[in-house]
């Protein structure tokens, strides 16, 4: 696998060259960048499937209202630039990405208790109808209480080109890419080599089992929940942080592409939800470079159909994606 | 059901007998009386009657809108998140037919058949290769066509005049019925009357649907798929046609609803459209016919007279600003139109919860939705485990 993804990354540079010439450095850890982002979202949308097989509708509004907590920690500080001193800049971030996480996990953690739980035993579409719901309740709070239009989010991380060897990179870049590989480094150790990621992933496999084992379903299924929406929420600071902005409805496409990124990497599989956001967010600069950049939502769906007519499983996906 | 068949004498007996003879007399009677409330107090307050009629006649739009998706969301169990995009192919085909966009002046009257044959075209191309799938997906991909469809008639600017949408869309004649063509922007009688026709087709094909072959097939397949298909239902097919069935009804209400407006654009035909049907469908009550029409008819209502109406109203009083953190409240100053949407989101939560099958439900959809399913119970059965009013903290 290692491979393959060298060669994919190698082609997708390739392209990038073609497509942008002198540019192509720069559009491609722009793609990495934008792809962390989506893989971050992407993260909770295949846990909570994994887990439970919802399509947690609500998610791509977890991410926006994340943003809008960084939006209002940010500006409350009284920051409005970029922070020079490196000390005070690690301090604002990690308080910053905390509180986000924290806010949204817990946020996850009440949206499952009140709307989802309830609905566990229910015929299928009640719990997606109540996820839609969800989705339009957290975007329209947001509307109607915090702002209808777009809200400048301050860019605190100052923004100088670094030179690695041959590679220039800015600092927000650098920063948003080695950030998201931690958190997935620390969530594949956390599921794979802890007593709660165990009993996640039991839960996973088979529910009834896992709580025969001694497993506590309601409070796996919480946690789950609360990883997911915390990492949705992180995702929320990297974007107000490296697009400088956000807006109430943002969550909705960013939630569509990042569900089709874990369609894309095997629905139920984290470390697919990772490599899918990659992708997505490949195809999205790949379109903008090539001048399509407003059919890059066409294209993403484009890949989700066609994912699931060819490969339901997706990439990586052991999980049947059409199991009954 | 023998409790049911054993009451067929009085109005039930009569309306099951004349089927489509009580729908009619039915649809007659809210006809007549949907004007008539206008002139009531305090309804005469709010507008003219022909501003009522009007606003009866975009309601009509909705109620067709929501008699299609219950198609597929009540009938055969699919979640189309994507319902909008079937009103625009509709709408744009009527706008391609009879507009100096492409020269075109194709009749109204035989434009509503062929848009609705568009949209069960397009709703075929759509289902084909994704109902395979389960439920879940179908979501989402629908979700996503939703998306893609008002983007392509945004971007495709060279077939479509983009943002600008087409304008001068040729409203209906009459056929020289009468002598006169009494439709134009002033008049809107002619266009709730033609509105309720439509509905009234519609309402007694799918009587007629739900009480066929076809219509227990979709039962069957959403309450257990695998049963039916081993009862020898074809499930691709079946889906297929719930899903082109309720695409050809968007199509007719987007034909209808171009040569209202005159003119289409690409935005009124975003997610909030299909999110509004689907409130309609699930207020209204998933799989009952009349339950949907009436609450579509409400939901409608509500939204463009209700929300003004309560909004002119808390105006009138003082209520002091509260500020918490980011968030202020300033319930005067409040525009209650711009909560309608986290209302429709609370709505489709707590009916979920509390009360699924709907504010008027049919009879089979609540037992179905209120049944609790034997095999997670690992803890002793407890009767009240699909409440969840009764479900305590843990």
């Amino acid at each position: 696998m290692p491979l393959a993804i060298l060669i994919s990354l190698a082609v997708a540079y390739g392209l990038m060259v073609i497509g942008a010439g002198p540019q192509a450095q720069e559009q491609f850890i722009n793609a990495l960048t934008i792809g962390a982002i989506y893989a971050l979202i992407a993260l909770g949308y295949t846990m909570v499937y994994g887990i439970i097989e919802l399509i947690n509708f609500a998610h791509g509004e977890i991410f926006m209202v994340g943003s809008f907590v960084c939006w209002w920690l940010l500006t409350t500080l009284g920051f409005s630039g970029a922070i020079q001193d490196p000390v005070l800049l690690i301090e604002v971030l990690v308080l910053a990405f905390t509180v986000s996480m924290v806010t949204m996990g817990v946020v996850g953690v009440i949206i499952e208790r009140l709307a989802y739980r309830p609905l566990r035993n229910a015929p299928r579409l009640a719990p997606l109808i109540t996820a839609i719901g969800v989705s339009f309740i957290l975007q329209n709070l947001v509307f109607v209480m915090i702002s209808n239009s777009i809200v400048t989010v301050p860019q605190i991380i100052p923004n100088p080109l670094i030179q690695i060897g041959p590679i220039s990179i800015r600092e927000i870049n650098l920063f948003v890419i080695v950030l998201a590989l931690v958190l997935m480094a620390a969530l594949h150790l956390f599921i794979q080599r802890t007593r709660l990621g165990r009993a996640m992933r039991s839960t996973a496999i088979d529910r009834d089992a896992a709580q025969i084992m001694g497993v506590n379903i309601n409070s796996t299924i919480a946690l789950t929940f609360f990883i997911g929406s915390a990492l949705a929420g992180a995702a929320g600071v990297v974007q107000g942080l490296y697009f400088g902005v956000t807006v109430f409805n943002i969550g909705f496409q960013a939630g569509l592409k990042a569900f089709t990124a874990a369609v894309l990497g095997g629905i139920g599989n984290t470390t697919g939800a990772a490599i899918g956001g990659f992708v997505i967010g490949f195809i999205e600069v790949l379109a903008s470079v090539f001048g399509v950049g407003r059919w890059s939502e066409a294209a993403v769906f484009t890949t989700l159909v066609l994912v699931l007519i060819f490969r339901p499983t997706g990439i990586l996906g052991q999980q049947l994606a059409d199991r009954a | 059901m023998s409790a049911a068949t054993s009451r067929l004498g009085g109005v039930r007996g009569f309306s099951s007998r004349h089927q489509s003879t009580s729908i009619v007399l039915v649809v007659i009677v809210v006809t007549i009386l949907l004007p008539i409330i206008s002139l009531i107090p305090p309804f005469s307050g709010f507008g003219t009657q022909k501003d009522f009629v009007g606003g009866f006649a975009a309601a009509g739009v909705f109620v067709l809108l929501a008699l299609g998706l219950n198609v597929v969301v009540g009938f055969a169990g699919l979640l189309d998140l994507g319902y909008a995009a079937f009103f625009a192919i509709g709408a744009y085909t009527y706008a391609y037919s009879a507009s100096g966009f492409t020269g075109l002046s194709i009749p109204f009257w035989p434009m509503l058949l062929v848009g609705a044959l568009v949209a069960a075209v397009f709703g075929v191309l759509l289902g084909a290769p994704t109902l395979r799938l389960r439920g879940d997906y179908l979501a989402i991909v629908t979700l996503g066509f939703g998306e893609i469809v008002p983007v392509v008639f945004l971007n495709a600017d060279k077939y479509t005049n983009g943002t600008n949408g087409i304008t001068g869309i040729a409203q209906p004649n009459a056929l020289g019925l009468f002598g006169i063509n009494g439709f134009g922007f002033t008049n809107p009688w002619p266009y709730y009357l033609t509105i309720v026709a439509i509905i009234t087709v519609v309402v007694i094909l799918l009587y007629r649907l739900q009480d066929s072959r076809l219509g227990r097939a979709w039962v069957a397949l959403r309450e257990d798929e695998l049963a039916a298909a081993s009862m020898g239902i074809n499930t691709i097919t079946t889906k297929l046609l719930a899903f082109s069935i309720g695409a050809s009804t968007a199509g007719l209400a987007g034909v209808f609803y171009a040569a209202k407006l005159s003119t289409v654009t690409p935005d009124q035909f975003g997610f909030t459209v299909s999110f509004t049907a689907l409130a309609m469908v699930v207020l209204g009550g998933m799989g009952n016919i009349w339950g949907v029409a009436a609450g579509a008819l409400i939901i409608y209502e509500l939204q463009s007279q209700g929300l003004k109406q309560l909004g002119s109203f808390v105006q009138g009083l003082n209520v002091p600003v509260v500020a918490l953190g980011p968030i202020t409240i300033n319930i005067g100053a409040i525009n209650f139109l711009n909560y309608q949407y986290l209302l429709y989101g609370l709505a489709l939560v707590i009916m979920m919860l509390v009360r699924p099958e709907g504010l008027f439900p049919s009879r089979r959809r609540r037992r179905e939705l209120h049944e609790t399913p034997a095999e997670d119970e690992l803890t002793a059965p407890d009767p009240t485990a699909g409440d969840p009013s009764q479900e305590g903290g843990d």
